[in-house]
């Protein structure tokens, strides 16, 4: 029992661990959530393949217009738009208004000015050209060492190793701040689009059942929560499952359809709940005293 | 006597419930959403005058809905929903102030030469830390040519060493017949690859400054190295007044731009080892700024001095010419960056 209690108290603190205060001019919190390490390399993945797609596709259309004219006009352009596309996909993307690639866009984050101000276009160019650096000295390192067989295995692997603690910076700060963040004076943080859920508390089928005091001071608002989750995600088994523990718990007889059974249990419980924090009572799971 | 409570049901939705408070607000948060994206979508010019005059109302609503569901409502995917849309609606409320035509014409009115003269003592060492290169290997290969394999790369000198004929390096200056023989096809190419090439290396040697500006001012003394050797090199063969017309044409607005990225770099590294009364982040970001100001200036330098090598050089093959037009963007960048001007106002 109290080990639950633990592990339920240690994912509070890990979520909270992330949150930032972030206060706007009107006074309010917006508590943005830094982006994890693994999506922000997800979204590194997607744009070098974007990229690389692009070049693709520049290079396909280069070569039928070099057919056509026969120069070597195919080759600047060929140079010179990797070169750009390198350089600039990252700084044009995020100079716009989502401030996101389209890779980060697809993970759902984006970048912040981490002083709340509003994210600069110096800032932007900052931390992308850092990551030049960040990308490519690792690959140079093993690059010369593959092309000078002179430079001993070992000398090549700490060449290596030291480019990616540069590299992997991330990993290392609470903040997950790349090198180029650092400089830039900027954070990742999440920016999902969430649609608006239809109130599942008001449907006509939440009164059919009337629970007692006692039987919904079993429950606590993470309880609530994952409540919430089952019933809008409509699964007719994980509802039976629900439903039979929620049974067992209260000491009730199979009665009733589960959805029914459930919707009444939530909706009492959350207006039980919600009244209860409007006195400044929040009762965070069912371990937790009422 | 005081009646008993009630013993009718306990659970009333009372006056205040949640899903009245939700039913009330819910048609300003939708607005706000369509608006937003609206917004994203077009930008702020495809708004009309009424939508504009919304954006704040329905933001500071949505903002106000959120503190309040915050203390009244556990309904997660409520709760969730506001958080997304207030967030996504500050960054855009707060975030575009400027059009960005506007933003391009304040960074080459003022940003750019302001960045660039507020890094001029990073600027004035890098230049004489090349300067210092240049000299070292300059004296070095000048008592003893033998030097000279150890500063550049086989391969990089395409045969311009001190083993080559006074011909030939004039030949490679653009002046005897090989050069008339090449042709004129490959310029582009070639200055395409310059452009790169170097901007690569700037953008490294500005990379590098976080690391206390130590390899920067390593990369930087080894670009002086390379230029004095060459220079020791030509000027043995009584070529150097030649080689500095070279040089000169493209060098002054390349060597500006190399020393400026360096410059970058070096700022960066003294703000991470000499916070002073900032925290050290804090510093570390500001100077990121000023130097990613600095390093957009930087490309578009060495872009031109692509051109320049690339096409100038090739193409004019007077020696005094070369040296006016050097001479001429010189002037040109300092006059730019230097010449005190009134600061916007906006």
């Amino acid at each position: 029992m109290s080990a639950a209690a633990e592990t339920n108290a240690r994912q509070r603190a890990a979520r909270a661990k992330k949150i930032r205060q972030f206060i706007t001019p009107e006074g309010v919190d917006l508590e943005l959530k830094i982006a994890g390490s693994g999506l922000r390399f997800g979204a590194l993945l997607v744009d070098l393949i974007l990229i690389q797609l692009a070049l693709l596709l520049f290079w396909l259309a280069v070569l039928w217009i070099g057919v056509a004219s026969q120069s070597d006009v195919t080759e600047v352009i060929w140079m010179l738009g990797a070169f750009l596309l390198r350089t600039f996909w990252f700084i044009g993307f995020e100079l716009g208004s989502r401030a996101a690639t389209p890779g980060k866009r697809l993970m759902g984050i984006r970048v912040v000015a981490r002083d709340g101000g509003r994210l600069t276009a110096d800032a932007v160019v900052a931390r992308n050209l850092i990551r030049e650096l960040e990308i490519f000295l690792p690959l140079m390192m093993l690059g010369v060492g593959v092309a000078e067989d002179a430079v001993s295995g070992w000398l090549m692997l700490a060449g290596v190793l030291w480019s990616l603690t540069l590299s992997l910076f991330l990993l290392f700060n609470r903040d997950r701040m790349r090198m180029g963040d650092l400089i830039a004076g900027t954070w990742v943080v999440m920016a999902q689009r969430v649609k608006l859920d239809a109130d599942i508390g008001v449907e006509a089928a939440g009164d059919a059942m009337v629970f007692s005091e006692a039987e919904l001071a079993v429950y606590g608002i993470f309880e609530l929560q994952e409540l919430e989750r089952v019933l809008r995600g409509r699964d007719p088994r994980a509802m039976r499952e629900v439903a039979d523990a929620i049974r067992a718990k209260i000491g009730r007889a199979i009665a009733e359809e589960d959805d029914v059974f459930l919707l009444s249990y939530y909706r009492q419980l959350k207006a039980r709940l919600e009244r209860k924090l409007l006195f400044g009572k929040r009762r965070e799971d069912k371990y937790a005293s009422d | 006597m005081i009646p008993p409570a009630a013993p009718a049901r306990l659970i009333d939705a009372p006056s205040f419930s949640t899903s009245r408070f939700r039913a009330e607000r819910e048609a300003d948060w939708i607005a706000f959403d369509l608006l937003l994206t609206k917004l994203e979508k077009k930008g702020a010019a495809a708004l009309t005058s009424d939508e504009l005059l919304q954006l704040p109302l329905l933001y500071r609503a949505t903002l106000s809905s959120l503190s309040i569901a915050r203390a009244t409502s556990l309904d997660k995917a409520l709760l969730d929903h506001l958080e997304a849309l207030s967030i996504r609606g500050y960054f855009l409320v707060y975030g575009v102030r400027e059009s960005r035509w506007n933003r391009l014409r304040r960074f080459f009115l003022y940003d750019w030469p302001a960045a660039v003269r507020s890094v001029w003592k990073e600027t004035l060492i890098i230049s004489l830390i090349i300067l210092l290169g240049a000299l070292t290997s300059y004296s070095l290969v000048a008592s003893n040519p033998e030097w000279y394999f150890n500063f550049v790369p086989e391969e990089m000198s395409g045969g311009r060493d001190p083993r080559a004929t006074a011909e030939f390096l004039q030949s490679t200056l653009g002046h005897g017949k090989a050069a008339a023989s090449k042709g004129e096809s490959g310029l582009h190419v070639f200055a395409t690859y310059l452009f790169t090439h170097n901007s690569q290396v700037s953008i490294l040697s500005f990379a590098l400054g976080f690391a206390f500006g130590v390899p920067t001012m390593m990369l930087e003394y080894y670009q002086g190295i390379g230029l004095g050797a060459m220079m020791a090199v030509f000027s043995a063969k009584g070529l150097g007044y030649d080689f500095g017309g070279w040089l000169f044409i493209h060098g002054t607005t390349e060597l500006f731009a190399a020393a400026l990225s360096g410059a970058a770099g070096l700022r960066i590294g003294t703000a991470v080892v000499f916070p002073g009364a900032r925290g050290r982040l804090q510093a570390a970001a500001d100077a990121g700024r000023t130097a990613g100001k600095v390093m957009v200036g930087v490309i578009l330098m060495l872009f031109t001095a692509g051109l320049l090598e690339g096409f100038g050089r090739q193409l004019i093959t007077d020696t005094l010419l070369r040296y006016a037009i050097g001479a001429l963007m010189l002037l040109f960048w300092l006059a730019y960056y230097y010449i005190p001007r009134r600061e916007d106002v906006t």
